[in-house]
């Protein structure tokens, strides 16, 4: 913790993170800019990174005691895996918001455009066989862990073809090849569902002996979450079992039409909510990190991952950021103003990485465009692969109830329920 | 377990179990062949712990307490911190954790101090653990037990005595077991935490002191009761006594006192209530032609309300009286003892009712 508090608290970080390779207009002014026990350098570095919301605060690195101040070089593959993920995740997610306005899809539509990074970030620093579990805004992160974008989007139509046969929805992506274990549509549920893989693990290792089990599973949720009470009761039992988990919060400033610092009280000494600061609070590392920056998402990604696989226990990352839409496709998303909004929007962090990665020679121009089109082309075909796919049978309306079908019961005439003529079609034994 | 084995199936000593660590209560209990609930369950848990090592138990005062009624007791020393695993006094944080554990992989055993803490988990209980395998379309399945006591126990009032039968029995996914006895409470546990499915299973707090007789198959190490069979406790002719749990007891002595009037009472254990077995409470009532049923929670979309609507569908030709039933009083349990009385159903009731039904 020790350790933590020192680099929470290093100016370094940020100011070189965002002077590296952030271009940012310089007239916007840090509202916050009293915060607390802020350096006076750091808060040069906001000034340049403000605009008009509570600005990113501080790099930081868990793994030891200075901040690092430059992301760690990656290579031309992982640039490459990074920005097609990203741009995946936006064009698949403008895609959607096309669809949903042409009726393919339907019912609650939550989109996650802006907030890439932290999926890429977080999940591609993760291994096929590690955990992950999200929210109801779940596409992209599904995308990230690999799930393929036709399931998803023929899920999102409502097609036999989707991940889960249309049963599950734009709110509840499963997918148990991919450990992705959903998809849950309230507040904080998805949290403890997490910290019950992590649970697995430690288990498997501690119970049953099996030295091998070392995943991790990351949780993801929003800033709303944090003032649920699972929050809570999963920061302790996580940091009292010490399990293989991460906490990312996606800190996108909006719980729907609740703007962050209406929604949550900061800490003794600040003036301003800090999420991660509630981390050592029980125990384990908090950070905090640019969430437009995908780099330096993996960065704190990469350190907490070793940790929990390492046995040392779960990581608080909060990460900052902005969904560049509306809460979801039914909100009219009058309350955010047009000047926070285009702030926000001039850090999208695809350009960002797109201009880092030439500047730093790691993608070419041209590859560029091939990914661009071949993320367009893959995006293209899901909705093709969706619209084509057949609907799911009437006969299915009952499968997937139990995994043990004489869970509906035994009929009067002493056969199982399930075993009638058109039982699966739905209960119509009565009215027929 | 291995002790107890060679006494079920040798006709062992007392001292071969006494020898095994086993505690001279259990020891006592089944040298005589007489079972409390609280043994029975707790021989379940440690047979299925011994069985499968992906069993677990977690839940407040599971360890080091032993159970704060003692169901768990000497599981901790058995297995250890890692599989009796106490938790804080988290309802939605430990249940949600045992949920994601079993789509993970594992079997919990989730104990609630009571049902009524479970409240603060319902979230995590249908809407994570039931609703997990059909929205992701069958591929991840959520194999958990949810127990504890559930239902009035006495004198604890209006938060602490209240019947979840109806509730949970409302949700699809969700298997719904009562025990009744010991045999209801050793097999339908073990079977509980073999099957694939999230499994409610509701005790009850003034059963778990009680000794059952119970023969050698009972204890035998494999004994397992189908999920979702009814038993018929007692044969009768005249009316059918339908209940669950404690209510069970009820109709048993309502009918030992209908005998003393002449009325033959057949008593229906309706140890599952999701799955429901409508082909057995049928044909008690195509037999005797009445049905009364019992439960001590509130009357409105209850468990009685069910059983009277399947028999309507089922055989509304066989009855000779409308079916009818006693429940729980509509109201938060009253602390006062005699309120408290006047709240809960009892035998005396259920005797009413039944000779009304009968012109006797």
């Amino acid at each position: 913790m020790r350790t933590l508090t020192h680099t929470l608290h290093s100016p370094a970080g940020c100011r070189n993170a965002h002077a590296s390779h952030l271009q940012h207009p310089q007239s916007f002014h840090a509202r916050r800019l009293n915060r607390a026990q802020r350096p006076a350098s750091l808060q040069i570095c906001c000034q340049a990174v403000a605009t008009g919301t509570p600005p990113v605060k501080e790099g930081t690195s868990i793994s030891n005691g200075a901040a690092k101040s430059k992301s760690k070089k990656i290579s031309p593959e992982v640039a490459t895996t990074l920005y097609r993920d990203m741009v995946l995740g936006r064009e698949f997610e403008e895609m959607c918001a096309q669809m949903y306005y042409r009726g393919k899809m339907f019912g609650f539509v939550h989109l996650y455009s802006g907030q890439e990074a932290v999926s890429t970030g977080i999940i591609k620093a993760m291994r096929a066989d590690d955990y992950i579990c999200s929210t109801y805004r779940d596409h992209v992160h599904a995308l990230s862990k690999g799930v393929p974008s036709r399931g998803i989007m023929a899920e999102l139509f409502g097609k036999k073809t989707g991940i889960c046969r249309g049963q599950g929805g734009s709110m509840h992506m499963f997918s148990k090849e991919h450990r992705m274990l959903g998809g849950f549509a309230f507040i904080g549920e998805g949290i403890p569902v997490g910290l019950g893989a992590a649970f697995r693990v430690k288990y498997q290792k501690d119970a049953v002996g099996d030295e091998s089990a070392d995943q991790v599973c990351a949780s993801f949720f929003g800033d709303g979450t944090c003032n649920n009470g699972q929050f809570y009761e999963c920061l302790n039992m996580a940091s009292l079992y010490k399990l293989p988990c991460i906490f990312v919060v996606e800190n996108n400033l909006w719980a729907i039409g609740m703007n962050h610092p209406r929604a949550t009280g900061p800490s003794e000494g600040d003036t301003a909510p800090a999420i991660y600061k509630k981390g050592p609070a029980f125990g384990m590392p908090g950070v905090l990190v640019d969430g437009m920056d995908v780099l330096k998402v993996r960065q704190v990604a990469e350190e907490a991952v070793e940790r929990a696989r390492k046995g040392l226990g779960p990581t608080l990352i909060e990460a900052e950021t902005y969904r560049f839409r509306g809460h979801s496709l039914a909100d009219p998303d009058e309350l955010r103003k047009k000047e926070e909004k285009a702030a926000w929007g001039a850090r999208d962090p695809i350009p960002q990485f797109r201009k880092y990665a030439l500047d730093e020679g790691l993608l070419t121009e041209q590859q560029i465009k091939d990914i661009d089109k071949d993320v367009q082309a893959e995006v293209e075909d899901a909705v093709q692969y969706a619209d084509e796919s057949p609907k799911p049978e009437k006969g299915q309306l009952l499968e997937n109830v139990f995994a043990d079908p004489k869970g509906f019961g035994i009929a009067a005439n002493g056969s199982y329920r399930y075993q009638s003529p058109g039982f699966h079609s739905g209960n119509t034994a009565a009215i027929d | 377990m291995q002790a107890l084995l060679r006494l079920s199936r040798q006709g062992g000593s007392l001292r071969q179990i006494q020898s095994s660590g086993l505690s001279v209560a259990f020891a006592r209990a089944y040298a005589s062949h007489e079972l409390t609930v609280r043994d029975a369950l707790n021989s379940a848990l440690d047979e299925e712990l011994a069985r499968d090592d992906s069993v677990f138990v977690l839940g407040e005062e599971v360890g080091e307490y032993q159970g704060a009624y003692k169901i768990t007791r000497g599981l901790l020393q058995k297995y250890g911190a890692e599989r009796i695993r106490d938790t804080p006094i988290t309802e939605a944080g430990f249940t949600g954790i045992a949920t994601g554990a079993a789509m993970a992989g594992l079997r919990p055993v989730c104990e609630f101090m009571t049902f009524n803490f479970a409240m603060q988990a319902i979230d995590q209980i249908i809407n994570s653990a039931a609703k997990t395998l059909y929205m992701s379309a069958g591929t991840i399945p959520v194999p958990i037990v949810f127990r504890g006591p559930n239902g009035a126990a006495a004198g604890v009032a209006a938060q602490h005595s209240q019947c979840y039968g109806a509730w949970y029995s409302h949700v699809p996914g969700l298997k719904v077991i009562a025990p009744y006895d010991a045999e209801d409470a050793r097999g339908l546990l073990k079977a509980s935490i073999r099957d694939p499915d999230p499994v409610v299973f509701l005790e009850n707090e003034i059963l778990y002191g009680q000794a059952f007789p119970v023969d050698d198959k009972v204890l035998d190490k494999d004994f397992v009761l189908p999920i979702g069979k009814c038993k018929i406790q007692k044969e009768g002719t005249d009316i059918t006594l339908v209940g669950f749990g404690r209510c069970v007891g009820h109709n048993l002595k309502a009918a030992a006192e209908l005998e003393k009037a002449g009325i033959s009472a057949e008593v229906i254990n309706v140890r599952s209530l999701k799955p429901l077995d409508r082909d057995t409470i049928v044909n008690s009532v195509k037999k005797t032609h009445r049905v009364l049923a019992l439960e001590e929670g509130w009357p409105q979309c209850g468990f009685c309300a069910e059983i009277i609507a399947v028999v309507n569908e089922e055989c509304f030709d066989d009855l000779d009286a409308p079916p009818e039933r006693v429940t729980g009083a509509e109201v938060p349990m009253p602390y006062a003892a005699n309120l408290e009385a006047a709240a809960l159903p009892t035998p005396a009731d259920v005797v009413k009712v039944a000779k009304r039904m009968l012109g006797k």
